[in-house]
């Protein structure tokens, strides 16, 4: 199997947390195609020389966002949803969001507040790239 | 049919200056365990016990179903064992020691794939030993384990001393290995990247006693470290999930045990305002198990 991964151990995430968004831009770009059966756990820890439980654990998350089926000893397969690719987008953007409401949170500013702010960058950006 | 690489049931072995105490540990078939501790720790120790090179003073030991060190002979055949001092002979050439081995294990001998590890480690067959770089007498001893396919191997610090690419190579090919998932890898060092890297446990090993042992992903779920800030008055202490307060300032550096959002939660209403939560290497969670159980043992 050709090296599908670019891994980095400075990246201060957990591997996992790698794969799954590598697994994830594979889908997203279509080089994973929806239905296609995916490589093994295994297959793929010896392919990218990453240990078998953390590949494993990228495939659950996988599967607990729908993003991947498991197919109990047959294999695992890209989930057939027309909408997954939007599942897929949706699920990072919200979960960047989530972040952002916790971190208002802890300074207190309201959810108003932040939309005010949110459609303010927003508003910036616009006129940084005019 | 036992589909335990090898099992250790409260192993306990007594030197005049150090003892190896109630080890008990375990390894399934097909798995890759890194064994993590501070030189002196006992991880030598350990692994002659496996090999039946040193013999408990009390306690099981099963490698491939064999009892060892009474069935040490049928499980050796079947285990490969590298360490630092591989007794290679100098005068000889790789190739002759590869003859060598085919001989001992002529069955058991895979030509091809020793072929294949020639190139991939980037060797030369008729070199002599005393003329190799610490880095080919490693990938040499390793080369002449592999192509016997041993179903456990068993390494002392393979990659210390190596090179960043004799490092990539070695790793590379341990996992090729574990391809076919019945075979098992045991293997100690103090280089934390590559256990992280390779290893699905985890066993951290301090004083003769083990600290901890577990996946490794449940380790890295385990621990965080938290940068939170404060303005003046707070009552953030080392509590059961709180292990260590760096104070810097306004800014505190947190190691967490055991983080979820109800610690989280509690560390806002003591008032910090919480900068960033971010996981820990392997090495910062080793330090971090370690300094827990210390301190356990001597409150």
């Amino acid at each position: 199997m050709k090296k599908i991964f670019a891994l980095s151990q400075k990246d201060g995430r957990p591997m996992y947390l790698q794969i799954m968004e590598q697994i994830k831009q594979l889908v997203a770009q279509g080089d994973w195609a929806q239905g296609e059966k995916v490589p093994s756990i295994r297959e793929l820890a010896v392919a990218t020389s990453v240990s078998v439980i953390t590949v494993k654990r990228a495939y659950q998350e996988l599967e607990r966002e729908g993003v991947l089926v498991t197919q109990q000893g047959i294999g695992s397969f890209v989930a057939n949803n027309e909408n997954l690719n939007d599942l897929i987008i949706h699920n990072e953007i919200d979960k960047h969001l989530k972040q952002a409401l916790s971190h208002a949170g802890n300074y207190g500013i309201s959810v108003t507040d932040l939309k005010k702010r949110l459609q303010q960058l927003s508003e910036q950006k616009e006129s940084d790239n005019e | 049919m036992n589909d335990k690489a090898f099992e250790m049931i409260d192993v306990s072995r007594q030197y005049e200056h150090f003892s190896l105490q109630s080890i008990s540990l375990h390894l399934d078939q097909g798995g890759i365990m890194g064994l993590i501790g501070p030189n002196g720790a006992g991880k030598s120790t350990l692994i002659s016990i496996l090999m039946g090179l040193v013999s408990a003073d009390c306690g099981d030991v099963t490698v491939l179903g064999h009892r060892i060190p009474a069935f040490q002979v049928l499980a050796k055949s079947d285990i490969g064992y590298v360490s630092e001092d591989m007794r290679l002979y100098k005068n000889a050439t790789l190739d002759w020691h590869m003859e060598f081995i085919r001989k001992v294990f002529p069955e058991k001998w895979d030509k091809q794939y020793a072929d294949k590890l020639l190139t991939e480690f980037d060797l030369i067959p008729n070199q002599k030993m005393k003329g190799m770089s610490h880095g080919q007498r490693v990938k040499a001893g390793l080369l002449l384990i592999l192509a016997r396919h041993p179903r456990l191997l068993i390494l002392d610090e393979p990659t210390t001393g190596l090179d960043p690419v004799a490092r990539k190579e070695v790793n590379n090919q341990l996992m090729a290995v574990l391809a076919d998932d019945s075979r098992s890898i045991l293997f100690s060092s103090h280089n934390t990247r590559d256990v992280e890297q390779l290893s699905d446990h985890i066993t951290f090993i301090d004083r003769g006693q083990i600290v901890n042992s577990d996946d490794k992903e449940t380790f890295i779920e385990k621990w965080r470290r938290v940068r939170l800030t404060v303005d003046g008055k707070h009552n953030i202490t080392m509590n059961t999930h709180i292990k260590e307060v760096v104070e810097i300032g306004q800014t505190l550096s947190l190691v967490i045990h055991d983080c979820n959002d109800q610690v989280l939660a509690d560390l806002t209403d003591r008032g910090g305002h919480i900068q960033q939560v971010e996981y820990m290497s392997l090495e910062e969670i080793f330090v971090a198990e370690v300094e827990t159980k210390r301190q356990r043992r001597t409150s």
